[in-house]
């Protein structure tokens, strides 16, 4: 009944107006708690990680020497020291921490996965539209590139070639555009025999031109999706590398690396180090798997 | 069938020489050879210890050497670091603890994965369900590095059950291969859930119902062999993942395998050790994808060969 009313009055304003595609994902995204719950989760992260050294009452490399030494009986999480989160293990202010922890995983996560996208974009619409030999052989080089246990490459990298951040900014990044890239060729493999293209071909147009005004936009939910699916894998492998002790360096710190100190030092009982890290990373993972599949179902033609 | 082999065999073997191919060379240009240090060692010795381990020489011969010596005795040549020791060795002290643990978590992700999966899928929105897909979305933000502290946190300094490292018996393998299989029978679980009830509404099962077959056969005849198709491309995933968070396990764990070698010798700069462990673990995760491509084509009879 609802649902007539509204029609009516609609009817009764006047011409109904179209919805794009796009209004009507929004809408959907909308509709969706989850997805929905998964962005306010995120944009808490965001804000805490742009604007939590605002309420820091320390800087993440000073060392509280009230503190050391006895970490364990005064190094706890209380309003009173300022420490809000506690100490680390040496003393440093772990709310402070943790906000810069934050912020590099997060950098690295969309940093990685833009470049990912770039690459795995271009790679993929030039093989999709190109096709024909072109485009078995790019694809033949995904196929020998994914069987590459990848970790051990990048570490293989940053001891290399030094641990800096933008090694590892480029490495999580190159490793991880091919399945981007096998995504973007399909749908570009189904895009090139639609009637707009044949137009945009036979006035002349010259492929890079096609690819990036007539296929790359058409392309546009699906890499919005993957996209943010790529977010959370990117952080994950940072933490990971973080993690070993081979990514980002001192003073400077990663969610991983934060978890990994953590993790070293529960055995004393200081289980606040290991504890809140360890939610920053959860609330991250979760609000962009949400968000990536609320996007999917909002986004993706298949499942209409 | 053989030829669909052969061709995977042909595909296989230049993917394992890209691989040796681009680690010797990313080494060889890496700014400052194995044997920088932070003290300045006199030119005179460093020509001799780059001679004596053969790095003098034209980088096309350096790699021809080197995968000469792969392919013939399997020898990945001597440690950078340990002056008597050679990879190999260092290898083969790991590998079985490795191979271990490993295997072990493999099959407890796609036993209680797959178990858990067609069980959400047969008795779908039902509590079991729900708790399934909760418990598996759960286990998506629970990587291998955040389930060790938390399982050493519970069980060995909360509860006491078990030991929180170390490498002695049994008892020592429960935590490492829980924390390392858990993420993996996530995964599995969740895919063979969705596939399952793909499965289950097409047009054989409902003839099989028609037939009035029994349920139980009905599920493990009928469905279960072309809904492991998902889960069959997902296992070469899965194996990478397993031999990446091994290192997080010997690390974590103390459990001394070959992921303890590859972080040491990383923070040594060990380049001969890490390029050979590096071959090791893609040798293993090409020949893996073999094996699952035979596989896919065996139960899959559309696949072309």
């Amino acid at each position: 009944m609802v649902s007539t009313t509204e029609q009516r009055t609609a009817t009764q304003v006047g011409p109904r107006k179209g919805r794009s595609p796009w209004a009507d994902a929004r809408r959907r995204f909308l509709r969706n708690k989850a997805a929905m719950g998964g962005l306010i989760l995120l944009l808490f992260v965001a804000a805490f990680a742009l604007f939590g050294d605002v309420l820091a009452q320390y800087s993440n490399e000073e060392l509280d020497y009230m503190v050391m030494g006895q970490i364990v009986e005064l190094g706890g999480p209380s309003i009173a020291s300022g420490h809000y989160f506690g100490t680390d293990d040496l003393g440093r202010d772990l709310y402070a921490r943790t906000v810069q922890g934050t912020q590099i995983s997060l950098a690295v996560g969309v940093v990685g996965a833009l470049i990912a996208v770039i690459v795995g974009t271009i790679y993929g619409a030039t093989a999709g539209y190109v096709g024909g030999r072109t485009d078995s052989i790019m694809m033949r080089l995904v196929d020998i590139f994914m069987a590459v246990p990848y970790m051990f490459v990048l570490i293989l990298l940053l001891v290399m070639y030094g641990r800096s951040i933008t090694i590892l900014f480029v490495g999580v990044g190159l490793i991880s555009w091919m399945e981007m890239a096998r995504i973007v060729r399909g749908q570009t493999l189904s895009l090139k025999g639609r009637e707009f293209i044949e137009a945009a071909q036979a006035t002349g147009v010259a492929a890079p031109v096609i690819i990036a005004r007539h296929i790359v936009p058409n392309l546009l939910g699906v890499i919005a999706v993957y996209t943010t699916l790529l977010v959370p894998l990117m952080i994950l492998t940072e933490s990971f590398i973080s993690f070993l002790g081979l990514g980002v360096q001192e003073p400077m710190t990663s969610l991983g690396a934060l978890i990994s100190e953590g993790a070293g030092t529960i055995a004393y009982g200081t289980t606040w180090q290991l504890g809140f890290p360890l939610l920053f990373f959860v609330l991250t993972l979760f609000g962009f798997f949400f968000v990536g599949d609320g996007l999917r179902d909002a986004l993706d033609p298949k499942d209409r | 069938m053989l030829t669909y082999i052969l061709k995977r065999i042909a595909i296989a073997i230049p993917t394992l020489l890209v691989l040796i191919v681009v680690s010797y060379v990313l080494m060889y240009m890496a700014p400052g050879g194995p044997f920088t240090s932070e003290r300045e060692l006199p030119p005179q010795v460093l020509a001799n210890l780059n001679a004596k381990y053969g790095l003098d020489q034209p980088l096309w011969r350096q790699i021809a050497t080197y995968v000469w010596n792969i392919v013939t005795d399997f020898d990945f040549g001597p440690s950078f670091v340990y002056k008597d020791r050679s990879v190999n060795e260092i290898i083969a002290q790991g590998f079985p603890i490795t191979l271990t643990y490993g295997v072990l978590s493999f099959l407890l992700a796609v036993i209680v994965g797959v178990s858990l999966g067609v069980a959400a899928a047969v008795r779908h929105n039902s509590a079991l369900d729900y708790a399934a897909v909760g418990v598996s979305i759960g286990a998506q933000v629970l990587p291998n590095f955040v389930m060790a502290p938390i399982l050493v946190l519970v069980f060995t300094l909360w509860l006491g059950w078990l030991p929180g490292g170390g490498w002695q018996g049994p008892e020592y393998w429960i935590l490492p291969v829980i924390a390392l299989s858990t993420s993996f029978m996530a995964s599995i679980a969740r895919i063979t859930r969705s596939s399952m009830l793909e499965v289950l509404t097409q047009n054989h099962i409902r003839t099989a119902r028609a037939k009035g077959l029994p349920e139980r056969r009905i599920i493990l005849r009928h469905a279960l062999k072309p809904a492991m198709l998902p889960v069959i491309s997902y296992l070469g995933p899965a194996f990478v993942g397993m031999i990446t968070g091994s290192v997080v396990v010997d690390i974590y764990f103390s459990t001394g395998g070959i992921g303890k070698a590859f972080v040491d010798s990383a923070l040594n700069r060990d380049y001969a050790v890490m390029m050979g462990v590096t071959i090791l673990m893609g040798t293993l995760t090409i020949l893996f994808n073999l094996i699952v491509d035979i596989l896919y084509g065996w139960i899959d009879p559309k696949i072309r060969f």
